[in-house]
């Protein structure tokens, strides 16, 4: 198996977990997640393969064709950026899938579980993966569906439901304008993948279409990493269970977007609109995301707040534009993969034990759960930015950036320290106070969490204090690789976990110290900010909820106005449209056909032919009784197979007089049960408009006709079939060989239609009488209540 | 329909008229006719028999289920088709041969068997949709 | 000659419309069945008309020389008459069975598929 396969194949290994999960659930119950986590893991070791290529700042792409003649293709890129994704999403994938196991033991539902998760990581891993523009969209999609999933996971709760749809719509619409912007930029560089676009940024900056890009590009990130004013949707999603919480909406998915930022960036990146839109909107997010923070009491939507103001630090950081905001950017992004998936399965595990995530009805359980309050506590010094954990080296480099002595570095140095200090003190009130302090009653008595629960937090608090005091080591696998890949330009990071005296360093103090204070007065500044929120009293939130409720109001009113139920309107607006698209386009380009000119090239006997057949269809409109009506519909039938006869086409005219006998036959047959007497009973009101549109369609068929046959004939077709129907498909009767050779797969179909209506009829005849009407009623509960 | 003499010569006009219709199939490829005009004149031919003998009769004189005939004919068709893949030609490339029966060269293609098979379906669809109403219709 | 056809062709069309129509079931069959051989009139005169010239090659001949009908539009008509008359048996079964389940002939009044006071979808989640 050569490397391409392989990587295919190890991207394809979510997906096939998902296949089998449900049955390896069935068969091994929740201990299912210790094979299902050898998936992930099998990821892992695969692109681990990649690393000394990718240190050494190589970009390593491969692939195979998918749709050549639109220039996509099936291929992924892997580099800096990408492998750290990668790795990220696979590693803590794995520890997810063993707390799963833990987490929903004995859901009847856990096998489904397992397979959203794993389908979840797959498309995931293919996003972050990908090459081709394409693939990208169709991934980003496919996490916003498997998203949506997971979220609605417990879909017999209404909020859940909710939350699910509304993350949908949030970003699989701001899916579309990714999709949009994907397409401009395609059409400015006219390449399609993602590592050939680098070369192409000048070009891209200086595009007319550049702003509409950047504009269409941002709505994508920003919908799927939940910046302000779309950030409502992430806390909703809390309503799915914690390990989907802490996998997707915090350590990966939310993450696709920053990931988009930090890829395009060396194509999008470094203009005034980019400088100016990413610093603007993500201090925006930032500091209302830490702000909303502290008024929650509930573990997992404090948490989720945070992350939605890390978020909106990240991609500050990736739009600032000043040097080291790019390693700033690297670093925070892995550390609060590892701290905030941690913490997120901490509050599972609170969740788990006790029976409640409400911060206020927690205390004491540093005794009951000694091992969850270790790895809470470091996770938490991580968040908090405190050595010797990741997040510090994160917090330095990113006040290192920002300690700049400009008045715009001085603003956001401002709103980082003011965002991460609320952070500082919501990470401690999760990870602290319930630890601490008295001991509360909780609705379930509380003890140690299982192996399969504390594995995994443990594992990621332990890789969070590893990473730091092997800082040299991280640098060079991790941060430069990726720093250097979201630049598109060498960079070097350097920091370690000493502290350096200096500017970053007693801005670090400065966020402890203000941390500390807030921490001390948390519940003064929820009780401020729950009076300020009451104030304002409308959030994006409740603007969803208006939203849907237009949009549901808005097409039931133009279903009703397009779908009015009644045959006559929908027949009448047909032809309506018929007539004129008949009429408009010839009027419109002056393409009338001459005046017709009736030559007397007719002989008498076919006028007469021509006149009956008339006769037979005034008849048909005139009729008063039933036998009239056949009859007369016979006439005209038999004229026009006498027009086939005389006009060359003895086979068409003996099918014809069959087809017609054998109409009037049924029609018969039927009448006689029927009853109904074929004479209009509308009024003349009526009568005269539908003739109006009767008469426009008719003269406008016939005008095309005059002007069709006007036109020089190309005969070519016809000429083909008159000089090879006998040498090639030796037969003599061109006819018959168009429709059983030339032409048979055609006649295959049709013989088969004929086929089917034959069956319909059958069935149809069969129908005991009532049965309609029961299944008219359509009503699904019918069958139960029966 | 209760006219005796009607009754008495149906049978022998159907007859007739089934082997015209198979006359005008095999003759379709160098004369007027074919599949679909030979499949109506039997289906004609079974419409007058039902109306003067009952719909019973005609049932029982084709023996088989009329949509039984369509699929056959259907199936028909497409083994025709099919057999052209087997030869490594594409799908519905006329095949002949040339077997000689008693001294006298018959020529056979797939091509033939395909415009039986239209018969077949025209025949069976057809007369099956006839032979429903004219039982509803008697009631 | 092409202008009778196309007179004609026109009048079929016509009536199979006004016919088509109006609300009862009976007329609007008549319309589709009328509508059909409009149509196929209308392919015939399309591809050109010849008269008398059916378009089978000659004994002996290799190729159909001089002036024939067009094949082409035969063949495409001879299955659409065939077709058109199982779709109009579909339609005639159905209008009948219909009249039976609902006792009407107004096609306004059949309106099980898209019922007049079909009530709004709920707006919750």
């Amino acid at each position: 198996m050569d490397a391409a396969a392989l990587t295919l194949l190890a991207l394809s290994l979510p997906f096939l977990g998902a296949l089998v999960a449900p049955l390896l659930t069935r068969l091994l119950g929740h201990n299912a997640a210790w094979l299902l986590a050898l998936f992930p893991a099998a990821i892992v070791l695969h692109f681990l393969r990649f690393w000394p290529e990718v240190a050494r700042g190589e970009i390593v792409t491969g692939g195979y064709e998918w749709i050549p003649s639109f220039n996509v293709s099936f291929s992924w890129l892997i580099d800096g950026l990408s492998l750290t994704f990668v790795l990220l999403i696979a590693g803590i994938g794995a520890l997810i899938v063993l707390y799963s196991g833990g987490y929903l033991k004995g859901h009847p539902q856990q096998g489904r579980f397992f397979s959203f998760i794993l389908m979840f990581m797959g498309s995931m891993l293919g996003l972050v993966a990908s090459d081709s523009f394409l693939m990208l969209f169709v991934f980003w999609e496919l996490t916003s569906i498997t998203s949506f999933l997971l979220i609605g996971f417990d879909h017999s709760r209404e909020a859940a439901r909710r939350a699910a749809l509304q993350a949908l719509v949030v970003t699989g619409g701001g899916g579309l304008f990714l999709l949009a912007g994907l397409l401009i930029i395609w059409n400015v560089t006219g390449v399609t993948q993602l590592s050939l676009l680098s070369s192409f940024g000048a070009e891209m900056r200086e595009s007319p279409f550049y702003l509409a890009a950047l504009l269409l590009v941002l709505g994508g990130a920003f919908t799927k990493s939940a910046q302000f004013p779309f950030h409502f949707w992430l806390p909703n999603a809390m309503e799915a269970p914690t390990p989907v919480s802490a996998y997707l909406h915090s350590a990966t998915m939310v993450k696709a977007g920053v990931y988009l930022l930090m890829r395009l960036n060396p194509v999008l990146g470094g203009t005034t609109e980019w400088q100016m839109l990413l610093p603007l909107f993500g201090g925006t997010t930032l500091v209302i995301g830490a702000v909303l923070a502290c008024r929650q009491t509930d573990l997992k939507l404090m948490l989720a707040y945070t992350t939605m103001a890390s978020l909106g630090l990240l991609v500050m950081l990736t739009g600032l534009g000043f040097p080291h905001a790019i390693e700033a950017a690297a670093l925070y992004l892995v550390a609060h993969s590892l701290f905030k998936g941690a913490l997120f399965m901490v509050a599972g595990i609170i969740d788990h034990e006790t029976g409640t995530r409400d911060v206020t009805r927690l205390g004491g359980l540093r005794s009951a759960m000694p091992l969850t309050f270790v790895i809470a506590l470091a996770a938490a010094l991580s968040m908090g930015g405190l050595p010797p954990f990741f997040g510090f080296l994160a917090k330095e480099e990113i006040y290192y950036a920002l300690a700049g002595p400009d008045r715009r570095a001085m603003v956001f140095a401002a709103l980082a320290i003011l965002g991460n200090a609320l952070m500082f003190a919501v990470a401690f009130a999760v990870a602290l106070k319930p630890f601490v302090g008295a001991r509360v009653e909780t609705p379930r008595p509380a003890h140690e969490a299982p192996l399969l629960l504390w594995l995994g937090p443990a594992l990621l608090a332990a890789k969070g204090l590893s990473a730091a005091l092997l800082s040299d080591l991280t640098h060079e696998l991790v941060s430069t690789p990726m720093a250097t890949a979201i630049a598109g330009a060498p960079r070097q990071v350097t920091i370690s976990v000493i502290p350096h005296v200096g500017v970053p360093l007693a801005l670090s103090l400065a966020t402890a110290l203000l941390g500390i204070v807030f921490y001390l007065n948390l519940s003064r500044l929820r009780s401020f900010v729950a009076t300020i929120l009451a104030d304002i009293g409308w959030g994006p939130d409740r603007g969803f909820d208006q939203f849907m409720r237009g949009l549901v109001r808005f097409s039931v009113a133009l279903t009703r106005r397009l779908q009015s139920g009644r045959l006559d309107v929908y027949m009448t607006t047909t032809f309506v449209v018929v007539a004129a698209v008949l009429w408009g386009a010839p009027l419109y380009y002056g393409e009338l056909p001459n005046a017709p000119f009736f030559a007397g090239d007719v002989p008498l006997h076919e006028l007469a032919i021509m006149a009956i057949a008339v006769i037979g269809l005034l008849a048909v409109v005139l009729a008063a009784d039933r036998l009239t009506a056949i009859v007369s519909l016979g006439i005209q039938g038999f004229a026009v197979a006498v027009i086939f006869l005389l006009y060359g086409a003895p086979d068409l005219a003996f099918t014809q007089f069959m087809i017609e006998t054998l109409s009037v036959v049924v029609l018969a047959l039927v009448m006689t049960r029927l009853r109904l007497s074929p004479s209009d009973h509308r009024p003349l009101g009526q009568k005269i408009p539908d003739l109006a549109v009767a008469l426009a369609c008719g003269l406008g068929f016939g005008l095309m006709l005059l002007k069709v046959t006007g036109i020089p004939f190309d005969a070519s077709l016809t000429e083909f079939f008159n000089l090879y129907s006998k040498t090639i498909a030796h037969g003599a009767n061109v006819v018959n060989v168009i429709i059983v050779d030339f032409r048979g797969t055609d006649t295959l179909g049709e013989i088969a239609v004929v086929m089917i209506t034959g069956l319909a009829i059958l069935s149809l005849v069969r129908l005991r009488a009532g049965s309609m009407r029961r299944i008219a009623d359509n009503d699904p509960d019918a069958e139960d209540r029966a | 329909m209760k006219s005796l003499i009607f009754r008495a010569v149906a049978p022998f006009l159907t007859s007739l008229m089934v082997l015209f219709s198979i006359f005008v199939l095999l003759r379709g490829h160098n004369e007027p006719g074919g599949g679909f005009i030979g499949g109506l004149i039997a289906v004609s031919a079974l419409a007058i028999y039902g109306i003067a003998c009952g719909v019973e009769t005609v049932r029982r004189a084709i023996y088989f289920h009329p949509m039984a005939i369509a699929g056959a004919g259907l199936f028909a068709a497409t083994i025709a088709g099919l057999i052209s893949m087997a030869a490594r030609v594409p799908f519905m490339t006329g095949l002949w041969i040339y077997p000689s029966l008693l001294g006298v060269e018959v020529p056979l293609s797939t091509v033939t068997l395909f415009d039986c098979g239209v018969y077949l379906v025209v025949v069976g669809a057809i007369s099956s949709i006839a032979l429903s109403l004219e039982e509803r219709g008697g009631e | 000659m092409e202008a009778w056809f196309a007179l004609l062709v026109g009048i079929f069309f016509t009536v199979a419309i006004y016919l088509l129509l109006s609300k009862s079931i009976i007329r609007v069959l008549l319309g589709v069945a009328i509508l059909g051989n409009g149509v196929n009139l209308l392919i015939f005169t399309g591809g050109r008309l010849t008269r008398g010239v059916p378009p089978v090659i000659p004994e002996g001949a290799d190729a159909l020389a001089g002036p024939a009908a067009n094949a082409l539009p035969q063949a495409l008509i001879l299955t659409a008459i065939v077709i058109s008359f199982s779709f109009f048996a579909f339609l005639l079964v159905l209008a009948w069975r219909a009249y039976e389940e609902l006792s009407t002939d107004n096609t306004d009044e059949m309106r099980v598929a898209e019922p007049q006071d079909e009530p709004a979808p709920p707006l919750g989640y």
